[in-house]
C-alpha cells in the first residue's frame, strides 16, 4: 500500500504561490525560525493520481447499500453539496458583523425552527458538532438545572443496550452511570427501572426507538416515574428517522434529546465526519442551552450571546454551519409529507428484510421493527461467526451491517437499510444473505477467511493494537 | 423530493410480504395517544430548482468581503484540487472505517495526515481529529488530568477568548480550577508562569502565535515549569505558522493541539473546522478519539487499520478516555490533500503570509496606525484606531472586513482591532484597503 512518502521527490513542485515582489524585512528573530520542513515533495498529477487510487479502495453508499444498523446510512443528495458550497456560505468568515451575514443566520435559525416543529421541543441550539457532542452538552444542561435548583442529584441512569457515547458522555459531566436492565422482549425493564428510582437520579438517557430497533411499549410509563421523582428525561435522537412525522418526541414525555444531521437529515459521513448533533429542549431548559443561540427580531436575525444561565461555550462559533446547511436543504425538499414518508419506508423496508431473513438467521427478538433489527449468529455451523458473516458480504458489493452490538445480543448483527433503498436491492441483498447461509453450511472455510475480492484482505488489527504504528516515521 | 425509489405496488408488495395491512400498522407499538397523522410542520416541499434559487439566494444575503481577519479561522487559497479529490462520493459517502478492507482510502489518508502533523508540531502521535481547536484545548487538558490526576490548570490571557470560554465550560463540568496568567505588551512572561505554579497545577497552556499574533518564547515558558511534573499545552490556531517557525515540540511542549482549519478546509461561518490533537508517546493510550495504525492484512500486505479502540466510547463506554465518536475525518481529508500538493512549498506560502502581513502593517503605519505591540508577529497584529467601531463599520460596507474589535475580551485594549493577512490579501487588495481607509479617516 503505497502512502504519500513513497513517492516523496524532494524538490518536485506540487503548488507554487504567487511571486509578487514585496520587500521583505526579515523581522522575526532567528532563534524563533525553523531550518526546513519535511513535508513530502509530489507534483500535482501524482497528488491527484494518489488520491484518486485510494478512493476506488473505499466503500460509500454511492458504490452500494450500507446497512449499518444505527447509522442511517441513507442517500446523501447531491444538491446538498451544491448548496453548501455556495461562496456566500463557504467564504463567509465567522467574525463577520451579524448585519453583514443575514442569509447564514436565517438558515441556522429556520433550521433549529424546523427542528422543534420535527420533534415537539421548544429551543434548539445547532452549536454540538457531532451527536456526542450534542450529549454531553445535554448532560451539561441536566447538571446546570439541578445545581440552579440546589439539588444534589449524582446518578444518571442509562439502559445496557446504550451506545457507547451515552455513558461516556455522562461521566465527562461528573455524573455517575448506573444501568438499567432490558426484558427479554427488548423494552426497559420498568420493575427494575422502578426499583432504581430516587431523588439522587438526575435524568435517565434513553434512545427512541431503542438500539434494538425496537419501540418501548412502555415509554410512557417510564416518563410518568421519571417526572414523578423530579427526575429529567433525556433523548437519544439517533434513531429519528423512525419516528419523525409519525410521533413527537416531546409526547413521549422527552425533555431534551439531540439529533444526528448526518443520520437523519442526510448530511454525509465523510469517513468518520463532519457531522452536526443540535441539542433541543424544553422551554424550562432553555436558559441553559449553550450560547450563542441564533435568534430573530422579526426579519432581523442575531447572535444571542445574553443568556447568563447558559453552560457556556462548548465550539469556538456555532457548530458545524455547512453540515447545517445541507440539512436545511433537504428539510425545504422532503416537506411535511416527505418528512412522514421518510419513517414509513424506513421501518417498511427494515420489516421487509427482517420478515425475509428470519427463516435463515435467528431473530432474537421476533418482533415488529422499526427501522432496523438485530439477528445473530446463533445456530450458524462450523464456528462460522457475525465477524466471518460481516466481511463475506464485503465480496459481495454491500457494506456490512453493524457488528456486535447492541452489547445485549451475543453475536449481534443490525441492520439498517434506510428508505433510500429500492426493491430491488433490498431482495438483492436477501439474496446474498441467503447465499452466504448456505455457504456456511457447504464451504465454510471461503466465509471464514474473507473478504476475498476486497482491496485487501482481512486486515490484522490484534497485532495493530499491541505494538501500535501510529505515523509513517514510526513505521521506518 | 423525498428519495425514496419505489413504485406504490412495491410497497403493496412489500406489506403483503410482511403481512400488515397499511404503513400504519408497523408503526402499532407507538401509543395511539402520541401518534401524529400530519407529518411535521415544516414549509411545503420544494423540488430541486426551488432548493436551488433558495438557498442561492439565502447566501447571497451575505456580502461578499476582503477579509483582513483571523482570530483562530483564516481565509486561505484552497486549490480547486483539494475539492476535486475530497468530493469523490467513495470518500465523502463513506462512514467510520470499521470494516478496514473497505475503507483502506480513508485509512491510508488518515494515516498521511497523522504523520503530517506529527513532523509539523514535533510530536509523536496525532489523533484522526476534534471538534475544532477550542474542543481539541478541552480534551487536550482532560488528557492532561488523566495523565497526572491534578486539577489546577493555568492559561495565559493571550490564548484565543474563544478557546478560553470553552475550556471554562469544560473545566466547570470536571470541576477544574482554572487560573489566568496576564500578557501586558501581548506575550505572556515565564515570570508570571513560574509565579502561579504550584504541586496542584496539571497544565500550563500557552498559545504561539497567540490571539494577538505575538510570537511566543515557547522554550523560556518551558524552562519556567521545568521540573515541576505539569504538563505544556501549546495552542496553535493557524497552523501555517509551523511551516516557518521551530515547532512547538522542538521548544519543550509536551501536547500541541489546536485547529488545521488553515489548511485545505473554507471559513464556512465557523465550521466545520478540524480540530487537531497531538502529543508526545506518553500519551498514546490517554489520547481520544481516533488512531489509525499500519498493520497487515491476511496476505502480508501493507494495511491501514483504526487501533487502541479500547480507549473510545464503543468499547470503554464509561471509562472511555472520551465520549467522542463522529469527528471531523473529511476535515482532515481535505488538510492531507492539501498538505500533499503543497509539500515544503507551504514554507514559502507561510513567509508570503508574514510579508503581506508586513505589508499591511507599513500601509497602516503611513497612517498613523501603527502596531500596539513591538513584538515578533507572523501573519496577525493588534492596531489602536480612533473611533473604531465607525471605521470598521464603514469598512465593512465599502466589502472589508477590518479586524476583530478586541475591547471586549480584553477591556485594556480600548478601540483595539486584531488584523490579519493570508495569500487572499495581496498587494493590490491591501491597497484598496489602505485607499478606502484614508478616505474613511479623513471624513
Amino acid at each position: 500500500m503505497k502512502t504519500l512518502f513513497d513517492i516523496d521527490t524532494p524538490g518536485v513542485s506540487g503548488w507554487e504561490p504567487p511571486r509578487w515582489d514585496i520587500p521583505g524585512k526579515e523581522d522575526i528573530p532567528k532563534k524563533y525560525l525553523n531550518d526546513g520542513i519535511d513535508l513530502p515533495d509530489v507534483g500535482e498529477v501524482d497528488v491527484v493520481r494518489h488520491y484518486t487510487r485510494l478512493s476506488t479502495m473505499n466503500f460509500g453508499v454511492d458504490s452500494g447499500m450500507y446497512p449499518l444498523g444505527s447509522c442511517t446510512m441513507k442517500y446523501n443528495p447531491k444538491i446538498n453539496e451544491k448548496t453548501a458550497s455556495l461562496p456566500g456560505f463557504a467564504s463567509l468568515h465567522p467574525e463577520t458583523p451579524n448585519t453583514l451575514s443575514q442569509g447564514a443566520l436565517q438558515v441556522l435559525c429556520e433550521l433549529s425552527e424546523y427542528l422543534c416543529r420535527i420533534t415537539g421541543m421548544d429551543r434548539f441550539s445547532l452549536a454540538p458538532a457531532a451527536g456526542a457532542h450534542g450529549e454531553l452538552a445535554g448532560v451539561m444542561v441536566i447538571r446546570k438545572y439541578f445545581e440552579k435548583k440546589g439539588e444534589k442529584r449524582p446518578v444518571i441512569l442509562i439502559p445496557d443496550s446504550a451506545h457507547g457515547t451515552n455513558p461516556a458522555s455522562v461521566t465527562m459531566c461528573g455524573f455517575d452511570v448506573k444501568e438499567v436492565p432490558s426484558s427479554e422482549t427488548g423494552d426497559v425493564d420498568v420493575a427494575a427501572l422502578s426499583d432504581m428510582m430516587s431523588d439522587q437520579v438526575a435524568a435517565m438517557m434513553l434512545t427512541s426507538p431503542n438500539t434494538l430497533g425496537l419501540f418501548d411499549r412502555n415509554i410512557l410509563e417510564i416518563s410518568r416515574m421519571l417526572k414523578d421523582h423530579g427526575a429529567l428525561f433525556y433523548c437519544d435522537g439517533a434513531n429519528l428517522n423512525a419516528v419523525m412525522g409519525k410521533a413527537g418526541i416531546t409526547d413521549m414525555g422527552f425533555d431534551l434529546m439531540h439529533i444526528n444531521l448526518h443520520k437523519t437529515f442526510s448530511t454525509p459521513h465523510g469517513g468518520g465526519g463532519p457531522g452536526s448533533g443540535p441539542l433541543g429542549v424544553i422551554e424550562k431548559l432553555e436558559p441553559f442551552l449553550p450560547v450563542p443561540l441564533v435568534d430573530r427580531d422579526g426579519d432581523a436575525f442575531f447572535l444571542d450571546n445574553a443568556r447568563p444561565d447558559s453552560i457556556g461555550c462548548i465550539h469556538a462559533f456555532y457548530g458545524n454551519f455547512l453540515v447545517c446547511v445541507k440539512a436545511y436543504t433537504y428539510i425545504r425538499m422532503l416537506g411535511p409529507d416527505g418528512i412522514r414518508e421518510v419513517a414509513e419506508h424506513a421501518v417498511l423496508n427494515a420489516n421487509y428484510l427482517m420478515r425475509r431473513l428470519m427463516d435463515d438467521y435467528d431473530l432474537p427478538i421476533d418482533r415488529s421493527c422499526m427501522h432496523e433489527f438485530v439477528l445473530s449468529d446463533r445456530g450458524i455451523g462450523n464456528d462460522v461467526t457475525t465477524n466471518d458473516i460481516a466481511k463475506r458480504i464485503l465480496d459481495y458489493g454491500f457494506h456490512a451491517p453493524t457488528v456486535y452490538f447492541p452489547l445485549l445480543i451475543a453475536g449481534a448483527m443490525m441492520i439498517e437499510p434506510t428508505e433510500t433503498e429500492s426493491r430491488a436491492t433490498l431482495d438483492r441483498f436477501v439474496e446474498v444473505m441467503r447465499e452466504i447461509k448456505r455457504e456456511t453450511d457447504t464451504d465454510p472455510e471461503l466465509v471464514k477467511t474473507a473478504p476475498h475480492t476486497t482491496a485487501v484482505g482481512r486486515v490484522d488489527a490484534v497485532t495493530a493494537a499491541r505494538k501500535p504504528i501510529l505515523t509513517h516515521d514510526a513505521a521506518e | 423530493m423525498s428519495f425514496i425509489p419505489k413504485t406504490k405496488k412495491d410497497t403493496e408488495d412489500m406489506l403483503d410480504i410482511i403481512g400488515v395491512k397499511s404503513l400504519d400498522d408497523l408503526f402499532s407499538d407507538i401509543p395511539e395517544e402520541i401518534r401524529r397523522t400530519t407529518g411535521a410542520d415544516v414549509p411545503p416541499a420544494l423540488s430541486e430548482i426551488e432548493a436551488d434559487e433558495l438557498l442561492t439566494g439565502l447566501s447571497e444575503r451575505n456580502r461578499p468581503m476582503s477579509v483582513f481577519a483571523g482570530g483562530g479561522a483564516y481565509r486561505h487559497y484552497v486549490p480547486p484540487v483539494v475539492d476535486q479529490l475530497a468530493n469523490r462520493s467513495e470518500f465523502y459517502t463513506a462512514y467510520t472505517p470499521y470494516q478496514p478492507e473497505v475503507s483502506q482510502g480513508t485509512l491510508t489518508a488518515i494515516f498521511e495526515f497523522q504523520t503530517m502533523m506529527c513532523r509539523l508540531t514535533g510530536m509523536d502521535v496525532t489523533n484522526a481529529s476534534m471538534y475544532d481547536g477550542a474542543t481539541s484545548l478541552a480534551e487536550a487538558v482532560l488528557m492532561s488530568v488523566r495523565d497526572n490526576k491534578k486539577t489546577k490548570v493555568v492559561v495565559s490571557v493571550a490564548v484565543n477568548p474563544r478557546y478560553r470560554r470553552v475550556l471554562s465550560t469544560y473545566g466547570w463540568a470536571n470541576d477544574l480550577s482554572i487560573v489566568t496568567v496576564p500578557a501586558p505588551e501581548g506575550v505572556t512572561r515565564p515570570g508570571d508562569i513560574e509565579a502561579s505554579l504550584d504541586g496542584d497545577t496539571c497544565a500550563v497552556i500557552v498559545q504561539s502565535p497567540n490571539y494577538f499574533g505575538v510570537i511566543e518564547d515557547i522554550e523560556a515558558v518551558a524552562g519556567s515549569i521545568e521540573g515541576e511534573k505539569t504538563n505544556l499545552i501549546v495552542v496553535v490556531t493557524e497552523p501555517l505558522s509551523m511551516a516557518l517557525l521551530k515547532s512547538p515540540g522542538s521548544l519543550g511542549a509536551d501536547i500541541v493541539c489546536g485547529e488545521a482549519q488553515s489548511f485545505g478546509n473554507p471559513v464556512g461561518f465557523g465550521g466545520p473546522y478540524l480540530g487537531f490533537l497531538s502529543a508526545k508517546a506518553r500519551f498514546m493510550r490517554k489520547m481520544p478519539g481516533r488512531l489509525v495504525g499500519k498493520t497487515a492484512d491476511s496476505e502480508g500486505k501493507d494495511a491501514y487499520v483504526l487501533t487502541l479502540q479500547t480507549r473510545e466510547q464503543h468499547i470503554r463506554r464509561d471509562r472511555a478516555t472520551s465520549n467522542i465518536c463522529t469527528n471531523q475525518g473529511l476535515c482532515a481529508l481535505r488538510a492531507q490533500i492539501y498538505l500533499a500538493l503543497m509539500g515544503s512549498r507551504l514554507r514559502d506560502l507561510a513567509i508570503l503570509n508574514h510579508r503581506l502581513s508586513g505589508l499591511l502593517k507599513s500601509a497602516l503605519s503611513e497612517l498613523g496606525i501603527p502596531p500596539v505591540f513591538d513584538a515578533p508577529h507572523f501573519n496577525e497584529f493588534v492596531v489602536r484606531v480612533k473611533d473604531v467601531e465607525t471605521v470598521r463599520d464603514s469598512l465593512a460596507e465599502r466589502g472589508h472586513l477590518f479586524g476583530i474589535p478586541l475591547e471586549g475580551d480584553y477591556p485594556d485594549l480600548t478601540d483595539c482591532l486584531l488584523l490579519a493577512c493570508t495569500e487572499l490579501n495581496s498587494p493590490p487588495v491591501i491597497d484598496s484597503l489602505a485607499a478606502e481607509l484614508k478616505a474613511v479617516l479623513a471624513s
